[in-house]
């Protein structure tokens, strides 16, 4: 469903503050698959996001989704296959505009935009069922403007916003991340009950190691533009936290010992 | 007095494009000083030239959109500034509309316009000729309400909302910029071509300084009604130019002159920006909200203790 073929980019080439962001990623996700991706600060998580929404463009590499080749594509022609979830819990809706809106605005992903009203009753209708798949109430607030939600049901908003209008891929851009552990918990298990609902191909960025390993089926660690590890879903169930930690260490080790035979 | 009303609703419809770019957009856009006049001499000229005058004001309309247009690519297509794209428009429309009306003045004296039916009524200047005008602002309110709410408008109000979100549902920010400047401008140069013609003349300096009265009446009518929702604000900026024209027949009675309308237009928005910060405003604001809700609390009180 996605695929990543040979993906680098340098950040700042020729100048002193050069950084290779990515070298040479290669990464195949099959259809329903659902991976989680993590690694230190700079190891290139985020990068290969962005590439894939088209926020960045690679040096050299492709991305291809569902057989078709996105790589020139501007981010908003490729948004009609792509669903996003962004770290900050404000990012994901429009404040001023009220929870029917947002949900209309998501509807219309990938299609064409024009003068038919944008919230119709049948449409309506089929906003409060899927608001009421969130359980949190909001499918009687739809008149509510967004920006009145706390941080915890606008990311959760977001979430179903991305996802319920079936996109090809997901993107979650550590979407737990700035939500306090409680509601970092809630949008944790609405992510697991949507795309196992929806079976949807999912990449998921992540700092936490243990919601890495809780969810999706497959998980990838990055470190210095490179997956350094990738585990199918019957490894990754046999790991922990420290299992991981350790891994990270010894690899990350095993590198610095390479460096330091070169100088 | 009437006569301040009537240019207040004409002045209404400019103030309506302001609102697209300003409000709903987030785009400060200056191309409306220039705009505004191009809408007038494309008018005038027309019908000057024997064209229907309904046909003439829809061509203005146009004519504004073109402008439009230009800043939208300017800002998205060449990455410059928005205020500077607006501003490089409007200086430029400068000598496009002298050369549209090869002269810095056309008069419409005896031509068949818009207004001329009215006049010949004489129904201009009474309550007849405030209802018609106030009656097409509502149907111009009307339509803009509309069209905020079907999924193009929408999408518009999410660009000037939060970009990075609409644009990871499919839509171009840049397109829908392109757009609502295009439809602003063609509503400033609507609104220019029938003052043109109630005033009986075009000249290429009736924009300048325009921008602070779309502002002034958007600001003013914002600071007067609630911003819930879209059509209270919409009628809100009706009701703001309508005020601002007031306002400045207040000051020319008082015994200011005509060239002193750019700094009352300027102290005026200045007010209508600072008034709202100001804490005594606030706590009579407040204090107006406050008046009902201590009776709900002491029921409250007197059920939990019960």
């Amino acid at each position: 469903m996605l695929e990543i073929k040979n993906l680098s980019r340098t950040f700042f080439p020729g100048t002193v503050n050069e950084r290779k962001a990515l070298r040479n990623i290669n990464l195949n996700l099959s259809d329903g698959e659902f991976v989680t991706v993590i690694g230190s600060n700079g190891a290139g998580k985020s990068t290969v996001l962005n590439m894939v929404a088209g926020k960045l463009q690679p040096d050299t590499g492709s991305v291809s989704i569902a057989g078709k080749n996105v790589t020139k594509m501007a981010d908003y022609s490729r948004a009609k296959y792509i669903g996003r979830v962004f770290q900050d819990p404000m990012a994901g809706t429009a404040p001023t505009m009220s929870i029917e809106e947002n949900m209309a605005l998501a509807y219309a992903r990938g299609r064409f935009r024009g003068l038919s009203l944008g919230v119709g009753s049948k449409r309506r209708e089929l906003f409060v069922e899927e608001l009421k798949s969130l359980e949190l109430g909001l499918e009687g607030r739809l008149k509510t403007k967004v920006g009145l939600l706390s941080g915890g049901q606008r990311q959760a908003l977001s979430l179903l916003m991305a996802t319920f209008s079936k996109p090809k891929i997901l993107l979650l851009d550590e979407h737990t991340a700035a939500l306090d552990p409680q509601r970092a918990a809630l949008v944790s298990r609405l992510t697991k009950e949507i795309v196992e609902r929806h079976q949807l191909t999912t990449l998921m960025v992540t700092h936490n190691m243990e919601q890495a390993l809780q969810l999706g089926t497959r998980l990838i660690m990055m470190h210095d533009g490179q997956i350094i590890l990738d585990l199918d879903q019957e490894e990754k169930s046999r790991m922990t936290v420290q299992d991981l930690l350790d891994e990270f260490s010894k690899i990350k080790g095993a590198q610095l010992d390479d460096k330091t035979m070169l100088q | 007095m009437i006569t301040a009303v009537e240019l207040g609703l004409i002045y209404a419809i400019m103030a309506l494009g302001v609102y697209l770019t300003f409000r709903i957009l987030d785009f400060p856009d200056l191309t409306v000083d220039g705009s505004f006049t191009t809408g007038a001499a494309v008018a005038s000229v027309g019908i000057v030239n024997g064209m229907n005058p309904w046909l003439a004001t829809v061509l203005a309309f146009f004519a504004g959109m073109v402008a439009g247009v230009i800043t939208g690519l300017l800002h998205t297509k060449g990455k410059i500034d928005g205020l500077l794209a607006g501003i490089l428009t409007m200086i430029a429309l400068y000598s496009v509309n002298l050369r549209i009306m090869g002269k810095a003045n056309t008069p419409l004296l005896g031509e068949e316009t818009l207004i001329s039916p009215m006049r010949a009524a004489g129904i201009l200047g009474s309550a007849a000729s405030v209802a018609i005008l106030f009656g097409v602002c509502l149907v111009f309110v009307a339509a803009i309400v509309w069209f905020l709410h079907t999924e193009l408008g929408m999408a518009m109000r999410a660009t000037g909302d939060n970009q990075e979100m609409i644009r990871s549902f499919g839509v171009s920010t840049d397109n829908q910029k392109i757009l609502g400047l295009a439809l602003s401008n063609g509503l400033v140069a609507l609104s220019g071509a029938v003052i043109a013609q109630y005033q009986g003349f075009a000249d290429i300096g009736m924009g300048i300084g325009l921008i602070l009265i779309g502002l002034a009446s958007v600001i003013v009518g914002q600071a007067i009604f609630t911003q819930r929702y879209i059509w209270l604000a919409a009628i809100a900026v009706v009701f703001g130019a309508v005020i601002y024209r007031l306002v400045i027949q207040l000051a020319l009675s008082a015994g200011l002159e005509v060239n002193d309308m750019k700094l009352i237009s300027a102290v005026l928005v200045v007010v209508a920006l600072l008034l709202p910060k100001w804490k005594g405003f606030q706590k009579i604001v407040k204090s107006f909200k406050r008046t009902p809700t201590p009776v709900t609390e002491s029921k409250e009180e007197v059920r939990t203790n019960a």
